[in-house]
């Protein structure tokens, strides 16, 4: 589907807007709009909303051969993908420039800071090490999607823990999380991209912009930094001229916002650490706010009511007696009870005549071999269970 | 047949949903004259030969004398004959341009369609302008086609528009409500201060007033009067008409 066309009016509007430093949705220039991370049940789950930009990102891990180049180190590999329900501009399996420069910029800021420590991955020097993947979806596109997943990736990967393992000499034990608790990733620190977009050839900058401000802007500069005022790495496209105290006071804007984004991606995973010790229910159905418009709202209506309680009476009169409540358990086997009887197979109504005389014939005391399946023997649990299983066997 | 009338009579104000099936089955003629009766099936309401099904989900309206139609809630516009709409203006190829109406296919409008245009006086459109203009032609089996002239030939109000302002997107129900004769909306929010208006049936809205903030503030008011009851929408705009004075 094409995505409708910026009309001359709105762009004439919305450069004129940013010149009187005034913003669509009322906020001011190094304003962001509400951040919302929620995660899911699954460890390494995350949901980030930034105003109507929805992005989701989830952790997986792998045990792979590593690198031949690096052998003790484990491997980190990112994927973003722009999901057509995004925006009507994506097509799928289409590789657009937006989606090359989303994932380089993702690889950047996480895997050339090394904000995790991949020696730690390691589980048999050149044979086996974590592969931790990190698959980034875009929900919806109103605008800054480097921000959004940047966020989402470093929250995941906080979020995340991979399976517990012990090694024996070559032979490794990965356990499930049932057996033994699972690890969190080390984390050394959280890099976060902050996006400035350029407006009137660098005169006018906004922070955070949304999707109609993006259309009109001339460059973007990304500047993905950490909360000890660590840059990480910067990027500048569109091919503006900026000047030096320009990005320095980009750079210093960033600072002040990824101490907010951090303390605030420290906040959401705290309260989910605490839900989850307490026992508590987590994940999104949790979080999401159960948004209900009422539905159907009716007036009085007058009800019929001159003879209701003889036909009351009558209906009650001449509705047959409830069935018997069902019987206990029976207990066959360790693990194993059953509870009332199996209904006949209705299956197989054809041959249902001419079984019916051999089931009764047939004594109950040899195995019936009921599949076709190749192992060697089937065992039956019940008598009165296996009655019913003979005619299926039939076929 | 009062039969018909009392059929849909039952049901106006109730919610339907696709599928609900209104029959009528024409009485056996004793005394030989049957009168025929004209109903008028407005959108959401389908015909299927001796029945008349529902095909959106909505609310059953009434209008007299014998209109029927669903009114259902929708951002998302197909192209009907005779509607005027806002389009914004794609391509210009030889003698006529493509035109982005927020439907499927992009709508063709001819250079000559427009008031007082020949061969050789043509009219001043650029890539990227806003249109007003009309349906001619909307079917689906067609590229749904546009003019910005009436019948007469004189334009109307139609043509091309904006040079300033803004322009943005809200929901058809929004938009029917807007364009009522005696819209609330437009008489509370003529009170707090003039501005221009032009609205268009696929959705798309422009808004010009003195100042940018004005006009954004029209533009917020108007997004968030969609999912407000009349009352909280007098009040939210009796508090930005004090603020702003």
């Amino acid at each position: 589907m094409r995505d409708t066309p910026l009309s001359n009016c709105e762009r004439l509007f919305l450069l004129k807007a940013i010149e009187q430093k005034k913003r669509l949705d009322g906020r001011e220039t190094y304003d962001y709009r509400n951040i919302k991370i929620s995660f899911g049940s699954d460890y390494g789950c995350c949901s980030v909303e930034l105003g109507k930009t929805r992005v989701f990102c989830q952790v997986s891990c792998e045990l792979v051969p590593p690198k031949d180049s690096r052998p003790t180190e484990g491997i980190m590999f990112f994927n973003l993908e722009l999901s057509p329900m995004a925006s009507p501009a994506f097509e799928p399996n289409r590789q657009s420039e937006l989606l090359v420069t989303l994932n380089r910029q993702l690889e950047r800021c996480l895997r050339n800071s090394k904000c995790i420590d991949t020696e730690s991955l390691c589980v048999v020097s050149g044979e086996k090490v974590w592969q931790i993947r990190v698959d980034v979806h875009v929900l919806n596109h109103d605008g800054n999607l480097m921000d959004a997943a940047s966020i989402a990736a470093i929250s995941a990967l906080s979020h995340f823990r991979r399976p517990d393992v012990a090694i024996q000499g070559r032979d490794v034990t990965v356990f499930s999380p049932e057996e033994r608790d699972p690890i969190p990733l080390s984390i050394y620190h959280m890099p976060i991209c902050v996006s400035f977009a350029f407006f009137l050839q660098g005169s006018y900058l906004l922070v955070d912009p949304c999707e109609r401000e993006e259309r009109v802007k001339d460059g973007l500069l990304v500047i993905a930094m950490n909360k000890h005022r660590e840059i990480c790495s910067i990027q500048s496209s569109g091919g503006i001229m900026l000047l030096k105290d320009q990005v320095l006071r980009c750079s210093k804007i960033a600072s002040v916002k990824v101490s907010e984004i951090t303390e605030l991606i420290n906040k959401a995973l705290e309260n989910d650490r605490k839900i989850r010790k307490e026992g508590g229910k987590f994940g999104f159905a949790e979080s999401m706010p159960k948004e209900r418009i009422t539905t159907l709202k009716r007036d009085e209506v007058p009800v019929e009511m001159t003879d209701v309680k003889e036909t009351a009476n009558d209906i009650v009169n001449s509705t047959e007696t409830t069935t018997e409540a069902v019987p206990s358990p029976v207990l066959v086997g360790m693990g194993t009870a059953q509870i009332g009887e199996g209904i006949v197979n209705s299956w197989a109504l054809e041959e249902d005549e001419e079984d019916e005389s051999q089931t009764e014939d047939r004594k109950t005391d040899e195995v019936m071999l009921i599949s076709d399946s190749e192992e060697e023997e089937v065992v039956i649990l019940h008598e009165e269970a296996q009655k019913s299983t003979n005619t299926s066997g039939e076929k | 047949m009062d039969t018909i009338h009392a059929c849909f009579k039952e049901k106006i104000g109730e919610v339907l949903l696709p599928g609900d099936v209104f029959s009528f089955r024409l009485p056996e003629s004793g005394d030989g004259s049957i009168k025929s009766e004209k109903i008028i099936c407005g959108p959401g309401l389908r015909r299927n030969g001796e029945e008349v099904r529902v095909c959106k989900s909505g609310i059953l309206r009434h209008k007299q004398p014998n209109m029927y139609w669903i009114d259902s809630q929708q951002r998302r516009y197909v192209p009907a004959k005779g509607e005027s709409v806002i389009g914004i203006v794609t391509t210009k190829s030889g003698d006529v341009f493509k035109v982005d109406v927020g439907g499927s296919e992009q709508a063709s409008l001819s250079y000559l369609a427009f008031e007082g245009a020949t061969k050789r006086n043509r009219p001043n459109v650029q890539v990227g302008d806003l249109v007003y203009g009309q349906f001619t032609i909307a079917n689906k089996d067609m590229e749904p086609e546009l003019v910005c002239i009436d019948s007469c030939g004189r334009a109307n109000g139609m043509g091309v528009f904006g040079a300033d302002g803004l322009l943005f997107k809200v929901s058809l129900g929004l938009v029917r409500r807007l364009l009522a004769p005696q819209s609330e909306i437009i008489k509370d929010l003529e009170k707090i201060f003039p501005f221009e208006l032009v609205v268009g049936m696929n959705g798309r809205v422009w808004v010009k007033a003195k100042t940018v903030q004005q006009t954004l503030i029209v533009t917020n008011l108007l997004e968030t009067s969609e999912n407000m009851t009349s009352q909280q929408r007098q009040t939210l705009f009796k508090r930005v008409a004090e603020g702003s004075l």
